[in-house]
């Protein structure tokens, strides 16, 4: 059974056809064109494909491909400025060396920016609480909260327009 | 995954006449976060997956002081952890719904599935055994109010029929003087599934313990509340040597197995200094 789709992908509305037992996650690398978001486990454990839909966090491995009709999706795509600018949160990855195979990264700066917009000025431990659906094999995380630290500390210096 | 059809049925009534036509091969699709895993892993293949979230009325989240906690079907772990209203009243399941799995996961997980999975260590289980909660079922025949004793019937079993949806979870207001705590205990604190988890709900009025709900999740097939334990305390004065031998019976009481996770034996021991644990953080609430 196959059905069509509309939905707005990092702002842009798409229309796809898509087989109902098809994951978001597949469906937004395969039909969507859009590889940032990466599978992992494929079973919920790793975070490696977080998105946010309809402004929550989810993992897309979780979610139906047909259950996204109708949805706001951002996906790591949708993150970044443009092709020219990173997004700060990509920035301070860079900067305090939170991506070394990278393949985690934009699940973790997914779930970075859904924290930071619900929560400007995280602590430590609060950082820590809000990624621990998203596992590194690589960093050991502490630069990972690092850069996430700077990133709410920065914003705070600079008003939150500058995410 | 294997292919199947999909349906996203407005009402209860079309919602039941699907599976009724699939006969029994469908599958409601809650948050799909044991669902979705069950398909790919192919422990289920149903011909047809009938999605609840279309329906009404679903989704309340209501709480009076009277009448108590009423949850819909579609409430998420998430909710329950950031609502105000669910630590008040109802600690022990708001703590559940904290610590469980991720915020990925709990933003789609729903209470209802979690009860619905019938997971000996689904951590919402006993907290809401704890404070004596019911559900309401929806099915050909109309609409019926069970216990949640006794719901669970073995590992991954429910005494549901394959056409009948759970709609809402009913928990009572609790009384004056009640206190609420849920322990998990686990490797680590986040991303794991319980080794041994402890509900406790307590009452007390004029110094003795008036009501009590002892409830241990993942030592035995389905959460198992403890009225050997329970009964010591109940109608005492909880002192120091009542709460150590509630803590030991709830130890005799248990039937863990030795897995992945734990043996048998630490099981049984965790579950006796979580019971004390828990007994005691309630008693210090209400001081
Ligand atoms: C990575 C990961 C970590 C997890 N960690 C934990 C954890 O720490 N603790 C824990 O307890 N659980 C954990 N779980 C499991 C937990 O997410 C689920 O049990 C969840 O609560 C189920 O709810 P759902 O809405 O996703 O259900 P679904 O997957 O949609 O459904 C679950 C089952 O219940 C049935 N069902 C759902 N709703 C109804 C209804 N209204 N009426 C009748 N039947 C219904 C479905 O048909 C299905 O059989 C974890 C899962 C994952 C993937
Ligand atoms: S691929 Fe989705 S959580 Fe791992
Ligand atoms: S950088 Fe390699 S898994 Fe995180």
């Amino acid at each position: 059974m196959n059905q069509v789709i509309n939905l707005t992908l990092n702002g842009e509305p798409r229309t796809l056809m898509v087989a109902c037992h098809r994951t978001l996650l597949d469906t937004l690398r395969l039909e969507g064109g859009l590889t940032g978001t990466k599978k992992g486990c494929d079973v919920g454990e790793c975070g490696s494909c977080t998105i946010i839909m309809n402004g929550k966090l989810v993992n897309a491995c979780l979610v139906l491909a047909v259950e996204a009709n109708g949805a706001e999706i951002i996906t790591i795509e949708g993150i970044q400025r443009s092709a020219l600018e990173l997004h700060p949160l990509q920035e301070n990855f860079i900067k305090y060396g939170a991506a070394q195979c990278g393949f985690c990264t934009p699940g973790f700066i997914v779930a970075a920016k859904a924290l930071l917009d619900e929560n400007p000025r995280p602590t430590i431990d609060e950082i820590r609480f809000a990624m621990a659906g998203n596992i590194c094999r690589c960093t050991g995380y502490t630069k990972i909260v690092q850069a996430v630290d700077e990133t709410a500390r920065e914003m705070q210096e600079n008003g939150r327009e500058a995410l | 995954m294997k292919s199947f059809d999909y349906f996203e049925p407005h009402s209860l009534e079309e919602a039941v006449g699907l599976q009724q036509q699939g006969q029994g091969r469908g599958c409601w699709l809650a948050g799909g976060t044991d669902l979705l895993v069950q398909m790919k892993e192919h422990v289920r293949q149903p011909g047809l997956v009938i999605n609840l979230k279309k329906i009404r009325g679903l989704d309340d989240f209501h709480f009076d002081s009277v009448t108590g906690l009423r949850l819909g079907a579609l409430v998420t772990a998430r909710e329950v952890e950031t609502s105000p209203l669910a630590h008040q009243h109802y600690a022990g399941l708001a703590r559940a719904c904290t610590d469980f799995a991720s915020i990925q996961v709990r933003n789609r997980a729903t209470v209802v599935g979690n009860i619905c999975r019938a997971s000996p260590s689904a951590d919402t289980l006993p907290p809401l055994l704890a404070d004596d909660a019911s559900l309401c079922i929806h099915g050909p025949r109309g609409t019926r109010t069970v216990a949640l004793e006794g719901f669970c019937t073995a590992p991954g079993r429910t005494i549901l029929a394959p056409d009948e949806i759970v709609t809402h979870v009913l928990v009572p207001a609790p009384a004056p003087g009640t206190a609420k705590v849920y322990l998990k205990h686990g490797r680590r604190e986040q991303m794991e599934l319980a080794t041994v988890g402890v509900a406790v709900s307590l009452t007390m009025s004029r110094g003795r313990c008036s009501r009590l709900g002892i409830v241990l999740g993942a030592v035995a097939p389905t959460p198992l509340r403890v009225p050997t334990a329970e009964a010591l305390l109940l109608d005492e004065e909880p002192t120091r040597d009542r709460v150590h031998a509630a803590a030991a019976a709830a130890a005799q009481a248990c039937q863990p197995i030795s897995d992945v996770r734990a043996s048998a034996g630490y099981r049984r021991q965790m579950v006796e200094v979580l019971t004390r644990r828990a007994l005691v953080q309630a008693l210090e609430v209400l001081r």
